[in-house]
């Protein structure tokens, strides 16, 4: 096992720096230069600081010059300083907006769970049945939704009319003057809206997976053994059956690790989070190359990671795939 | 989406607007209060300031915000006059080649430590210096030498009279003991800046918030709000929310909210709104250098075709005035009697035939030695009242028989790709100005090479002589006489058909006083501003 895991590991690197290298080149193929955007169209900026800027930035540089010198950085862990105005190490602007991030993602992954798969399990075991129905309908409409017309809709209903929730933000403006209880609920409070619309299309998508999976495995022979050997309902549904179908769950929470780290900008945008998916966005928008490669490489990271990760407790939490791989 | 520098941004000074009509109650008529201290200011910002250094700083957030933590040794009175800041007064020399001030004194950094006129040759060195890369230079590099007497008066030496040189100094004066021997795009001031102006920085939390708190040092005297805090909110929908449950209490409307969504008893009671003219306006601009603009008739005729106001109406819902050049109607420096094109497509039509454009096979589209007459509209995305614009003008260029396209490209390809290599037909964009009138770097045709302004390509010898002299005469109603026939060539030439200036919008909350709508906007007296001790919201 620990070999396999090493080996697995040392894959990694050869793929990652082709990823880099990729990610590189095309995001200098997308045509405009950071220092355009910073100089041009102001009367008060003249064309040199256009070309003091390039040199500044080393955008003068051949390409696989400028590559060289950021691998090489990179290998030092680190991320360059970013090409915005402030000039901020690309490390630092990141570590900034992470915890939020992170932090909705897992709750908003939490509440995917523990919604979906109840709801996932009821609808396959009463297959076709009136509730079944109702679900599916309910689902596909969460799905089809838009996420920006929800939260603005529920900004206005819960914001502005019922005055329930506070309608943008993290924190409310006296939040420093508030008790250590009423930090925690001030916080829970700004978080309600943001969860609930990030994880609507999640739930809708997953409880789907999680009633295809459950269908799947009810057919199987073992649980007809189950039932034929006497047992209850509820002992063939909740220990045999479920844990067969939560096998695919793993792969998808291994697949969501990159996602951590990933907002959405339109969600971001709506709800005043200052998360990652903003950070990305404006980047990409201002041709701040350095900060668009730190979080690519995070994310690739992140992904290369949560790949094996799921690979490993696949293999922990299934037998067939542990013995299959001992035999071979 | 979002953009701080939606479209082409030209920042002189964080200075604007001109000409108030108060949609609301006058909060002056009634009878007048002592001002008191205390109360927080909020507003948002769709941006988070990117940096606290003004010399630095390109984006519109980061400019306000430093507009209140530094001073200039110049800035604009209410009625858009230079009045002294850092300086107590000054004299400009008989050959107008050299300008004397004279500092106040007493001023004192946030950190305690004296101004004085080091600071502001300091200051002078930093902007034209070829390492700081600021967006800021030019004006300061017509300056030849600089001298500091004594160390409340300032000498700047000029080659050749330079009239916009005065407000020039009106740039964010930033502090030597601080920044001297340093790299500048290295210091830590970026973060936590230190100026002399009426607010200090209290908290910076990126993304999320800005909070200034009064600087009670100040010398014109301890401004009266408290704290001012600049809320990050990206999206203007949910500015709007927040500004509906009294969260806000200053917001720019779009004209949608402001024509349809603020007639409530409820925003009513809680909000003042103001209108009046941006500096600023939006064009259609020809690419001169391509064979089908290069006739002035076909320029005047698609002038004729586009009816202005129906834009206003239609992108503006009202909220704005037709431009006929470029400079806005309530300015001395507006020509009022430069040749208009009010909306005719018979006009446009008899104009296009007497150039040679005739549909000869009936297809509907102008023709001439068997090219059609149809181009592209290239402008950048984001900026939704362009994109409209473009809509409505390519109906109208139907009208008349020439087929337009529209493309609406990302602002950095469009730069790239189209406006630089001058690879365009026309294209609808913006400029945003001040007071001060010269345009010399938009129109002389020096300004024609790749990534300087007059992208267009507009090259005229006269237009050229009036710019190059109209810089060179100081007092107003000389230089008028500069000023208002190149508005008259501009207008006869058509190198850009000028549709439109927008109003600003904004709404106040109603607690503040002394909010008096003046030529230069109502942002000017900010530190005037206050809330009487009844109505103060936020006692911390």
């Amino acid at each position: 096992m620990l070999r396999y895991l090493f080996k697995r590991l040392l894959t990694l690197i050869p793929l990652l720096f082709g990823i880099t290298l990729i990610s590189f080149m095309v995001i200098h193929l997308a045509p405009g230069e950071p220092t355009d955007i910073q100089t041009q169209m102001n009367p008060q900026a003249g064309t040199e600081l256009q070309e003091r800027l390039r040199i500044q930035y080393g955008l003068d540089q051949p390409l696989h010059v400028q590559y060289g010198k950021w691998l090489s950085q990179l290998v030092q862990l680190d991320f360059g300083e970013s090409f915005a105005t402030d000039r901020r190490p690309v490390f630092d602007k990141v570590v900034e907006r992470l915890p939020v991030t992170m932090l909705l993602n897992v709750l908003s992954i939490l509440l995917i769970l523990a919604v979906s798969i109840p709801l996932g399990i009821a609808s396959a075991v009463r297959r076709n049945s009136g509730f079944d129905r109702v679900t599916t309908m309910l689902v596909f409409a969460g799905f089809a939704m838009p996420s920006f017309w929800l939260a603005l809709l529920l900004m206005d209903w819960f914001g502005v009319r019922l005055g329930l929730l506070p309608i943008s933000g993290l924190k409310s403006l006296g939040y420093e003057y508030l008790s250590w209880s009423g930090q925690l609920f001030d916080r829970l409070a700004h978080l309600v809206l943001p969860v609930f619309v990030s994880a609507l299309g999640g739930v809708a998508g997953f409880s789907r997976y999680m009633r295809s999976n459950m269908l799947e495995v009810v057919r199987q022979d073992y649980i007809l053994t189950a039932r034929a050997k006497g047992l209850s309902e509820k002992t063939v549904i909740y220990k045999h059956a479920l844990r067969n179908a939560l096998l695919p769950v793993i792969t998808i929470l291994g697949l969501s690790v990159p996602g951590l780290i990933g907002g959405s900008v339109i969600f971001e945008t709506i709800f005043a989070i200052p998360g990652m998916g903003k950070l990305f966005y404006d980047g990409v928008m201002m041709r701040d190359y350095p900060l668009i490669m730190g979080i690519l490489v995070m994310g690739a990271v992140l992904t290369l990671l949560g790949n094996l990760l799921a690979d490993i407790s696949y293999a922990i939490a299934d037998p067939r795939i542990r013995h299959g791989q001992q035999e071979g | 989406m979002r953009s701080i520098f939606i479209g082409a941004v030209f920042l002189l000074f964080s200075l604007s607007a001109c000409d108030n009509l108060q949609e609301a109650g006058l909060p002056g008529v009634e009878k007048v209060l002592t001002p008191e201290y205390g109360d927080t200011f909020i507003e948002a910002s769709i941006g988070d300031a990117s940096i606290l250094l003004p010399v630095l700083a390109s984006d519109s957030a980061s400019s306000d915000i430093n507009g209140l933590l530094y001073n200039g040794l110049v800035r604009y009175d209410k009625n858009l006059v230079p009045e002294g800041e850092l300086a107590e007064s000054w004299e400009i020399s008989a050959d107008n080649l050299t300008i004397t001030f004279h500092l106040r004194k007493g001023v004192k950094w946030h950190d305690g430590a004296p101004f004085t006129s080091a600071d502001v040759k300091f200051n002078y060195e930093l902007y034209v210096d070829p390492k700081t890369p600021t967006a800021y230079a030019e004006s300061f590099k017509q300056v030849t030498r600089v001298e500091t007497p004594d160390p409340y008066t300032f000498v700047a030496h000029y080659e050749k009279p330079y009239a916009p040189a005065l407000i020039s100094w009106g740039m964010s004066v930033h502090p030597k003991h601080l920044l001297a021997g340093q790299e500048v795009t290295k210091s830590s001031l970026a973060r936590k800046p230190i100026g002399t102006g009426p607010y200090k920085l209290a908290d910076w939390q990126a993304g999320e918030k800005i909070v200034l708190e009064a600087n009670p040092d100040y010398f014109e005297g301890q401004p009266y709000i408290k704290r001012v805090v600049y809320r990050i909110i990206p999206d203007i929908s949910t500015q709007f929310l927040e500004l509906q449950t009294g969260s806000l209490d200053f917001m720019g409307l779009a004209p949608l909210q402001f024509d349809r969504q603020t007639d409530t008893p409820a925003f009513r009671r809680l909000y003042n709104k103001f209108r009046y003219l941006n500096f600023g306006y939006t064009y259609l601009g020809y690419n001169l250098n391509r064979p089908l603009f290069q006739d002035k008739k076909v320029r005047q005729a698609l002038a004729y075709a586009i009816n202005k106001e129906e834009l206003i109406e239609g992108v503006l819902l009202g909220y704005g005035a037709v431009a006929t050049g470029p400079y806005k109607p309530d300015t001395w420096v507006h020509n009022a009697d430069v040749p208009r094109y009010d909306y005719s497509p018979e006009k446009a039509r008899e104009l296009l035939q007497s150039a040679g454009w005739t549909d000869s096979d009936g297809d509907g589209v102008l023709d001439k030695d068997g090219r059609k007459f149809a181009f592209t509209i290239v402008t950048n995305q984001g900026n939704d009242l362009r994109s409209k614009t473009g809509e409505i003008i390519q109906r109208r260029f139907k009208d008349v028989g020439v087929e337009v396209k529209l493309r609406v490209i990302e602002w950095a390809t469009f730069l790239k790709e189209f406006i630089n290599p001058g690879n365009f037909d026309a294209t609808i964009l913006g400029w945003t100005g001040g007071p001060e009138p010269d345009q010399f770097n938009i129109w002389h045709s020096s300004k024609i090479g790749p990534r300087q302004l007059n992208f267009i390509g507009f090259k005229n010898a006269e237009v050229d002589q009036l710019l190059e002299e109209g810089r060179r005469v100081f007092p107003p109603q000389q230089r008028k006489a500069y000023y208002d026939r190149f508005q008259e060539i501009l207008a006869e030439e058509q190198p850009y058909t000028f549709l439109y200036i927008p109003e600003a919008l904004p709404a106040v909350s109603k607690r503040f006083r002394r909010v008096e709508p003046a030529p230069a906007g109502i942002r000017y007296n900010f530190t005037q501003w206050f809330v009487p001790a009844a109505e103060q919201k936020y006692s911390r």
